[in-house]
């Protein structure tokens, strides 16, 4: 692989993104699949970082789920997004950043719409004011937060106290990358370092000691694909993705996966053990799986957070071994104490998955 | 009195027009802004459908233009119609009064690193028609020897992503030719060929790809939609085979892509000095597409070969002599009454 070559490609695609004044809207499932990765992300932004990061409790989903999934029309959607950029301005904010790739992708979708076809803006904005009473406004930038730790993860290096690194070899850990779809598929031009070979993730793997693992597969879908998973009948499907992914990143031994996307790591960590109990394979060392992160979680061990405050506790694979391998300290006993320290109870141990 | 005519560019046009004309007894002034004359033909080792040696060609070619002056490494800074003639002046300080000038500007390959998914410039493995012609040329071989390569047709052709709905025409024939000399010269190896359509139109090309098929090379309708390294550092080729409905997968140690022909950027900046128009593929505008091909709008501005569009050889040649025609029509016309 020529390294040179895709830092030429990387460089066709910058985006402009702000340092500071966000208005940052959540994801509708990731709180329940990584319930510490929102908290962490406005943790290390604004209590680590110091930059003004602005949330409400007013905002609500997207639409993007029921907008993939044929249950609501396009207009409605785009009613909705506009309601929540309708928020930001109410709120004295024009940067726009958002928790969930579906959102992103949706949020560049309506942009490029109202763009293409200026009647259709004047329609939702109507739209808007007779159902909520509010002004229309569109987000001078509009930014995925992985986008926003990328921009900050040489400020996040400086406060690192672990870096992906093999702390009994010192060999940079292998790291799988995995982008959503919906991040820059279908606008390359949104995305950092675009759709075949983006930059984003890469970026904070680099800046924190890790080593990127380049695998043929690297660009296919996680499995989620909302047709493919919401879907009964097509649920083999979802799990065939998964299953092409890992067969295909197997052989290049990756320590660890960091995602950026809602769907991809509960997909990529909890198909893991569906494979596992159904033809007896994993893909880490000594029967483990390989780890799957979102961006948060990873930003959150180099800075020295505890694991379990991090909600690593709820991921199928077991980090332990990661953990150990960077030296990063645990308590085993704390594994299963909620936050206010009561016992939350013990998973039943898969059969073939450590 | 002779009259200047001015050619602009070298390659397989440029001369066969100056030899044209100067045998007609115009005074032929050629620049051509690279270190030799020859364009891309000066870097292609041998020519389909017969496979004789682009060298051969070139020589011939030579031959024609020895009464002809040729500046090479030579830009025209500048050019503006006067009354009747154009005023040029050439990077190298001279400035010549042309009574009709001659675009022969050519084409530039498509960049195939624009092709972001086949990972040219990504990966070792993947090269270019262009790059393949020139191992050819100077005699090189791949070591290890290997074991199965592939061709990519219509690279940045009929592609509207890549802004080039345009077929380039030589594309699909040259792909045969290299793939019949690949297999040549690595019998044991596997060829495939990722085509949409054969375009094998001119004669004997259809004969190339029967002796391509007899060789064993195998024809893949349907496009590269990725490639990717493998752990053992091959190429991973993910395409359709669109005739069999399914997609496939395979292990590959060379991808060769067939970049397409894209306007040349140093016609263009000609063109642009005198509002010259072009259309939407980016070529420039004939008077007419078929009986004025050779005639711009300007007066006495001509164009032959790949500046109005992909052309192979044989169809540039042609045109470089009947544009010599009309140049000495022009001439007769306007300037010996």
């Amino acid at each position: 692989m020529i390294y040179e070559g895709k830092k030429k490609i990387w460089a066709e695609y910058q985006k402009e993104i702000p340092e500071d004044h966000y208005f940052y809207v959540r994801s509708c499932i990731r709180q329940s699949f990584f319930p510490a990765s929102e908290a962490t992300f406005l943790d290390i932004t604004r209590n680590k970082l110091g930059k003004d990061i602005f949330e409400t409790e007013h905002h609500t989903t997207c639409g993007g789920i029921a907008y993939h999934s044929d249950a609501i029309p396009q207009e409605t959607a785009m009613t909705i997004i506009a309601r929540q950029f309708a928020l930001m301005k109410k709120y004295g904010y024009e940067n726009y950043v958002c928790s969930c790739i579906t959102s992103f992708g949706l949020y560049c979708e309506t942009l490029e719409t109202w763009r293409e076809f200026p009647e259709l803006q004047q329609k939702i904005a109507e739209n808007l004011w007779k159902t909520c009473h509010l002004e229309f406004a569109k987000p001078k930038f509009l930014v995925h937060a992985s986008d926003l730790i990328f921009k900050y993860r040489m400020q996040i290096a400086a406060k690192s106290k672990y870096k992906l690194v093999n702390k009994n070899t010192g060999e940079p850990l292998r790291v799988v990358e995995h982008i959503g779809c919906h991040y820059s598929k279908m606008f390359p031009s949104k995305g950092v370092g675009g759709a075949e070979y983006p930059y984003v993730l890469v970026g904070m793997i680099e800046a924190w000691g890790g080593q990127i693992v380049d695998y043929p597969e690297r660009r296919h879908c996680c499995g989620f694909g909302f047709r493919q998973y919401f879907i009964k009948s097509n649920r083999g499907y979802s799990l065939a993705n998964t299953h092409k992914k890992f067969e295909s990143m197997e052989p290049f031994k990756p320590d660890m996966i960091i995602t950026n996307c809602p769907g991809c790591p509960y997909f990529l960590d909890r198909w893991q053990y569906v494979i596992a109990e159904t033809e007896g394979k994993t893909y880490g060392q000594d029967g483990h799986g390989i780890p799957v992160f979102t961006y948060e979680e990873v930003a959150g061990l180099v800075m020295g957070y505890d694991p379990w405050d991090l909600g690593l506790q709820t991921h199928q694979v077991s980090v332990e071994p990661l953990l150990d391998k960077i030296g990063i300290p645990y308590d085993p006993a704390k594994k299963y104490l909620g936050k206010n320290g009561k016992n939350l109870g013990q998973p039943e141990k898969p059969h073939c998955l450590k | 009195m002779k009259n200047n005519i001015l050619v602009i560019g070298g390659g397989p046009a440029g001369m066969e027009a100056s030899a044209a004309l100067s045998r007609m007894g115009y005074n032929v002034i050629l620049a051509e802004k690279e270190k030799s004359l020859g364009g891309h033909l000066a870097k292609w080792d041998r020519l389909f459908p017969d496979q004789i040696p682009a060298k051969q060609v070139l020589d011939s070619l030579l031959e024609g233009i020895k009464d002809v002056k040729c500046f090479t490494e030579t830009d025209v800074n500048s050019i503006n119609l006067l009354d009747r003639s154009y005023n040029a002046m050439l990077s190298n300080g001279i400035t010549i009064l042309a009574d009709a000038v001659l675009l022969a500007s050519g084409f530039d390959l498509f960049k195939a690193e624009k092709k972001e998914e086949y990972g040219y410039g990504i990966y070792e493995g993947v090269l270019t028609n262009a790059d393949l012609e020139k191992a050819f040329k100077e005699g090189k071989t791949f070591s290890p020897a290997p074991m199965a390569i592939g061709f990519v047709h219509c690279v940045g052709s009929r592609d509207e992503k890549a802004g080039n709905p345009a077929c380039s025409k030589v594309c699909c024939a040259t792909a045969v030719k290299q793939a019949i000399e690949t297999k040549e010269l690595y019998p044991d190896a596997n060829v495939y060929c990722f085509y949409m359509d054969l375009r094998m139109f001119g004669r004997h090309y259809e004969d190339l790809y029967l002796r391509a098929q007899k060789s064993g090379i195998r024809f893949i309708r349907g496009r590269v939609s990725e490639v990717s390294e493998t752990a053992d550092g091959r190429l991973l080729v993910k395409a359709e085979d669109t005739l069999s409905s399914k997609p496939l997968k395979v292990s590959l140690d060379r991808l060769v892509l067939m970049a397409g022909m894209r306007p040349s950027k140093a016609g263009r900046a000609v063109g642009h000095q005198l509002n010259l128009t072009t259309e939407e593929d980016g070529f420039f505008s004939s008077a007419d597409n078929l009986l004025s091909i050779q005639r711009s709008k300007l007066p006495g501005f001509f164009y032959a070969g790949a500046c109005t569009g992909p052309k192979t050889l044989p169809d540039t040649l042609h045109e470089a002599r009947s544009a010599a025609m009309e140049i000495d029509r022009y001439i007769k016309e306007n300037f010996r009454k």
